[in-house]
């Protein structure tokens, strides 16, 4: 192993594990996040996202693995002030006004921005006045990510940072975190809305169950899970010989109609228009990361015995179902 | 180990919950001007009254004052807020050392408004008297400001609130903040035993009269000794990384 990787690396995780009980939440990550990245971790609830952030930062002690941040474990990198983190349903200090909660939490860092221009730059500004207890949920999480960014530090943890906002709130969201963070920062989220790890992030990590199912850029992830679906009409064809076609990943059929997902479309089609000259209505589709994502977390669940559907239920959608 | 900022937003927030200026400012002031001109010329102990009572009230209103922001971290664990700074270069000694000194510096304002008001119905004191009641009282708090803190780490907010009204009460009561309960036998030999009654001591032990010998140092250190342990374990349970 290099040992430069390790000191450039912003976060290195090797085999890290966890479990609570019996059950397991990390079940063997190994992930290198290079200074300047932006990654999504993206997973169902239950996928060990949360977990994973912990241990980032040192908030729980992993079973086995190692991780390191800036090359240092984790709890020394938070007190050298080099990570901001927004946890899951984390909130500012109450009985303060935002203004205040930003400028205590400026104190605690070696190299703070100046207080205001985090007002300015998160859009807080507009409420600094008010009470952190009498904001709206998209203020809220304003005023969070203000205490995330008052430290400038090197690193984000953000644990689904837009939870419970609207679609206009998150892109609000994002834009305030672009303008906010210079070229250079590390930012690393966790969400379920696909859409948002398509939208902002240049990296996404998929992952179920605890693993590390996908790791690349967003259409990296959709060629991963079979770039294209073919329809077409061919009636009186058996799926199971469709699906041995060359290029074709899987096959349904729904009365006359035949859906072919592929992994290679051009090779997949040749060898449907040969095998089946009776073939009709042939149309080829790019497959959103939304049936890329349900693909890989089924792939995943083929060899567990405790699928759900609720599960399945909840990614698909990039609305959040239950909490 | 001191953050300025920290400190001055803790006593700010302990300052924003109403019941802080309710308990620790306005009940010893109110009770202690509806009962003391009434009573003006009494020498309850041999201590003119508006001394002796006043000593009861610092001791009681103090009493608060010392308990309330340790068990304040109760509401910073439930909102997520203590979690969240964990994620931050904020020390956790640094967290700790600004809620001991939120409460003693809660304590010193109903300390001195006591003090004040006792001197508006007659009590007079030199300097050096003033001084020594006041050092004594803040050693006296001491176990108050730590009992908070284990509280605040090993309750909810829900919970909290009883269990810190109901032994400040019972304290106040046995400690003679009200008034002395017993002028000897086995129930003085019990009372001197808790540290509430070292606290009023503080107060008296300014006439002359009352007196703070080596037994109120072993009593206030033995309370400080026993009780500081039980709240690192507090601290330790409920900030263990899991």
């Amino acid at each position: 192993m290099n040992v430069h990787d390790g000191d450039l690396a912003a976060i290195k995780v090797t085999g890290l594990t966890k479990s609570y009980g019996q059950v397991p939440a990390v079940r063997g990550i190994d992930l290198t996040i290079a200074p300047g990245e932006t990654v999504a971790l993206l997973g169902p609830n239950g996928a060990g996202k949360t977990t994973a952030f912990d241990m980032l930062l040192g908030l729980t002690r992993p079973d086995g693995g190692t991780v390191s941040v800036f090359g240092v474990p984790p709890a020394a990198a938070v007190r050298a002030g080099r990570i901001g983190a927004m946890l899951q349903n984390g909130s500012p200090p109450d009985l303060l006004k935002v203004r205040e909660a930003v400028t205590l939490v400026a104190s605690y860092y070696p190299h703070p921005l100046p207080v205001e221009d985090v007002l300015r730059l998160t859009g807080a500004g507009e409420f600094a006045g008010r009470r952190t207890t009498k904001l709206s949920g998209g203020q809220a999480q304003r005023a969070y990510f203000a205490l995330a960014l008052v430290g400038n530090p090197d690193l984000f943890i953000l644990d689904e940072p837009t939870a419970g906002i609207d679609v206009e709130g998150r892109r609000d969201f994002w834009l305030a975190m672009r303008s906010a963070t210079e070229r250079g920062k590390t930012i690393v989220f966790a969400t379920h809305y696909l859409e948002e790890a398509d939208a902002f992030a240049d990296r996404i990590v998929l992952i179920a169950r605890g693993r590390i199912i996908a790791d690349g850029p967003p259409t990296e992830i959709r060629a991963q899970a079979g770039s294209h679906t073919i329809r077409a009409t061919l009636p009186g064809v058996d799926v199971a010989s469709l699906g041995a076609l060359p290029g074709v990943a899987g096959a349904e059929r729904h009365g006359d109609a035949v859906i072919l997902s592929c992994s290679d479309a051009d090779m997949a089609i040749g060898a449907l228009t040969r095998t089946y000259p009776a073939v009709r209505n042939i149309e080829v589709r790019g497959v959103s990361l939304e049936e890329a994502f349900m693909e890989l977390t089924a792939d995943d669940l083929d060899g567990d015995s405790t699928s759900t559907e609720q599960d399945r239920g909840a990614v698909g959608t990039g609305e959040k179902m239950t909490r | 180990m001191i953050n300025t900022t920290h400190l001055r937003y803790d006593i700010l927030r302990m300052y924003r919950i109403p019941t802080t200026v309710g308990l620790t400012i306005a009940l010893p002031l109110v009770v202690y001007y509806a009962v003391t001109p009434g009573s003006r010329h009494g020498h309850p102990e041999g201590i003119p009254f508006p001394l002796y009572f006043m000593a009861g009230m610092a001791a009681y209103g103090a009493m608060w004052a010392a308990v309330f922001p340790g068990a304040h971290v109760a509401r910073d664990r439930a909102s997520g807020w203590t979690r969240h700074t964990r994620t931050t270069p904020l020390r956790a000694g640094t967290y700790f050392v600004s809620k001991v000194l939120t409460s003693y510096l809660v304590a010193i304002p109903t300390l001195v408004l006591l003090g004040l008001a006792g001197a508006s119905l007659g009590v007079r004191l030199d300097a050096t008297r003033w001084l020594e009641m006041g050092g004594l009282l803040l050693i006296g708090l001491a176990p108050f400001a730590v009992m908070g803190i284990t509280v605040g780490h090993l309750l909810s907010v829900e919970a909290m609130m009883p269990a810190v009204a109901g032994p400040v009460v019972i304290f106040a009561l046995l400690g003679g903040a009200f008034g002395r309960l017993f002028a000897g036998g086995a129930g003085l030999t019990i009372v001197k035993l808790i540290p509430s009654y070292w606290l009023v001591q503080a107060g008296k032990s300014a006439s002359g009269n009352g007196d703070w010998p080596a037994e109120g140092w072993i009593v206030v250190a033995a309370w400080i000794i026993v009780l500081v342990p039980v709240a690192v374990f507090a601290y330790k349970r409920d900030t263990s990384r899991v």
